[in-house]
């Protein structure tokens, strides 16, 4: 009997059909590129929707040719299998090749080849179509800085360079130091971060002037209020997980009630009572800094989170690992810190490492308190009358950053995973 | 034989409606070994887990040692440390090497020196004759090896007394064998053994007496050899009869 249809495929002429088929889809993506980036279109002599589709056409023919289980190419049968296996995937995978192809140009165009990053003023941008760098250029230290005086910059970055050098301290823990290295992080780290914070950013002894919290900002705002955030919420949650746990109803119930309280409240409302309600309730003449109450507002609310986090870990470990570290002796506490947590730590890395992304972007809400980290000191920037219309610039720098900080905490976080890794 | 060091009298428990233990009075000499049998469901493992509060019974009364196991008892790890136990899904550490599954409990429970407990964890891991496992994890190690590891670990604890519940049950036959050896070793070593098996080849070889448990209750308590040569109850006869 005669093949009928003669698209299809098979094992005898499949070479053949290989060549022509590729041939085909090699055309229509060939096609695209010249009409979005060279605006050259070959086929202007066909009729109107033929000439608009001709890509596609010919792009699902070329896929149908070369369709067949078993071909012998490996890579022809991986095609086939994950984009081809049938006629609407190839043309959902044809659709989304065209579309990555016919939007680059634009925005490369806008974002590069058209785009201005000379001059000072607003008036550099004005006769370019592409985005205004200048803009970001001009404001770079705000994003960065916030308010925090010029002439200070130095201080900033000092601490931040000295705080990173105390982080890889736990590196060159040897010997009989490195039982220790837990301590230090838990304990002596924040103390130290919190000492060089106050002391070197925050001023107001050794001749260094004292720069109020309200003028802090930009990104390294960001960086003091999450790393704050992270390191506390993180013990607090452990220990309310416990807590939850406990066979003690006290102990039990005050914690269920802490984290169905914090977790049913949205963070925005928490930040503004930290700000707004809590300083009427303390004596007149107490006084507590602002940052800090919303950098305890955001531990006491994210330490709910976490605390659900770990419960989830803890509730995974077989009954027999709470056995045997029973039998062996162990009381609640040694059997929770050698057993228990580093087991169910390591089974929760991926819960946690999502709460403390979610944490990192939630410091922009700080601006409902008149904080400014990078997002407020963008909208500050956006409506300043001598730059105005320039939020879009604006916001793909944020994003940018925000991507880039958070992209290196989740490959960190599988880093752990991969490190802690064990079998059962 | 010396005074009993373990006593259980008119012992009762409950599981919300469902009576596992029903008035079980049992006592163990020192250094006598006595097997647990029985079938599945009547109450073999709850018993021995009482013996170390891993459950908690609601009447009668528990003297381990001299110490008498209630509410009341504050000083519950200190029996727990003397009470060595190995349960049938082994329960090693798994984020800990064998090594470091050996030596936790004495080093933090019983404040060894870590040199002195590596020493005694290294002894007790040639006993069972894992020792070049030492640094391995247990999820790299047999079935049979993770068990006598287990076994190592509750004896670097150095008990009085050690619990058994259905450790070969979840091996392989093959290596039903090699952890049936370590206890036959420890057993002639002098150990108190309480035992919670199947293995009537094992009941027979070491065990002064064989308790068979039925429904909650203790059956039929007799020396070894009159265990297996006349039974008296009809219930452990059809048991014996089914299982030989």
């Amino acid at each position: 009997m005669i093949n009928i249809n003669i698209l299809k495929p098979n094992s005898d002429n499949f070479q053949t059909y290989l060549y022509i088929g590729s041939g085909f889809i090699f055309i229509s993506i060939f096609d695209v590129i010249l009409r979005s980036f060279f605006n050259l279109n070959f086929s202007t002599s066909l009729p109107g929707i033929l000439n608009f589709f001709l890509p596609l056409i010919l792009g699902l023919v070329g896929f149908q040719m070369i369709r067949l289980e078993y071909s012998g190419n490996r890579i022809v049968d991986k095609i086939n299998e994950s984009v081809n296996n049938n006629t609407f995937n190839a043309g959902l995978t044809l659709l989304i090749i065209f579309l990555t192809l016919i939007a680059t140009p634009p925005a490369l165009n806008w974002m590069i080849f058209e785009a201005t990053i000379s001059g000072d003023t607003k008036e550099a941008c004005v006769a370019t179509k592409g985005a205004c760098w200048t803009y970001i250029k001009v404001w770079f230290r705000r994003f960065m800085y916030g308010m925090y005086p010029n002439d200070f910059h130095w201080r900033i970055n000092t601490a931040f360079i000295t705080l990173i050098g105390f982080a890889f301290v736990g590196y060159f823990m040897r010997g009989k130091l490195k039982n220790y290295i837990t301590f230090y992080y838990a304990i002596f780290y924040p103390i130290i971060a919190f000492i060089i914070i106050n002391f070197l950013i925050s001023g107001g002894s050794f001749g260094l002037e004292w720069v109020e919290t309200n003028a802090w900002g930009g990104l390294s705002l960001t960086f003091i209020v999450s790393f704050f955030g992270l390191i506390f919420c993180f013990p607090l949650g452990m220990i309310l997980a416990l807590g939850r746990r406990s066979e003690l109803p006290v102990i039990k119930y005050i914690s269920i009630g802490y984290i169905e309280f914090w977790r049913g409240v949205p963070l925005i409302t928490v930040l503004f009572m930290s700000s707004v309600m809590f300083p009427m309730f303390l004596p007149s003449d107490a006084f507590v800094d602002k940052l800090i109450r919303v950098i305890a507002a955001i531990i006491l609310f994210e330490a709910a989170y976490v605390a659900e986090v770990i419960r989830g870990g803890l509730q995974a470990l077989p009954r027999g690992q709470y056995d045997a570290a029973k039998s062996l002796g162990m009381g609640y506490w040694r059997m929770q810190i050698f057993v228990i947590l580093p087991q169910a730590l390591k089974l929760v890395i991926p819960g946690i490492a999502n709460t403390f992304l979610a944490l990192v972007k939630d410091t922009p809400l700080i601006f409902v308190v008149g904080l400014s980290e990078v997002v407020g000191m963008l909208q500050m920037a956006k409506t300043n009358p001598k730059w105005l219309g320039y939020a879009m610039e604006g916001y793909i720098f944020a994003s940018i950053l925000f991507w880039a900080i958070c992209y290196a905490m989740s490959k960190y976080s599988q880093y752990l995973e991969l490190k802690y890794k064990t079998e059962r | 034989m010396s005074e009993s060091i373990i006593q259980m009298k008119d012992v009762n428990k409950w599981f919300g409606d469902f009576q596992v233990l029903k008035d079980i009075n049992l006592e163990v000499k020192e250094k006598q070994k006595i097997v647990v049998c029985g079938p599945s469901g009547s109450g073999k493992s709850t018993l021995i887990r009482c013996i170390n509060r891993l459950e908690e019974h609601q009447k009668g009364q528990i003297v381990v040692d001299g110490n008498e196991l209630s509410e009341k008892t504050k000083d519950i790890e200190k029996i727990r440390a003397e009470v060595g136990m190995v349960f049938q899904q082994f329960n090693l550490f798994p984020h800990l090497s064998i090594l470091d599954n050996c030596t936790l409990a004495p080093i933090w429970v019983k404040k060894t020196p870590k040199k002195q407990a590596e020493e005694l964890a290294m002894k007790q891991l040639e006993q069972v004759q894992i020792a070049d496992q030492a640094q391995k994890f247990p999820g790299q190690l047999s079935g049979g090896q993770q068990q006598r590891a287990a076994l190592a670990r509750a004896l670097c604890m150095e008990p009085k007394i050690m619990l058994f519940d259905e450790p070969t049950s979840a091996l392989d036959p093959e290596m039903i064998k090699e952890v049936l050896d370590a206890m036959v070793n420890l057993a002639k070593g002098g150990m108190t053994m309480i035992v919670v098996t199947h293995e009537m080849g094992f009941a027979k070889e070491v065990a002064d007496e064989v308790v068979f448990m039925d429904e909650g209750m203790i059956v039929e308590r007799a020396k070894t050899k009159d265990f297996f040569a006349n039974p008296k109850n009809e219930r452990t006869k059809l048991f014996l009869s089914q299982i030989l």
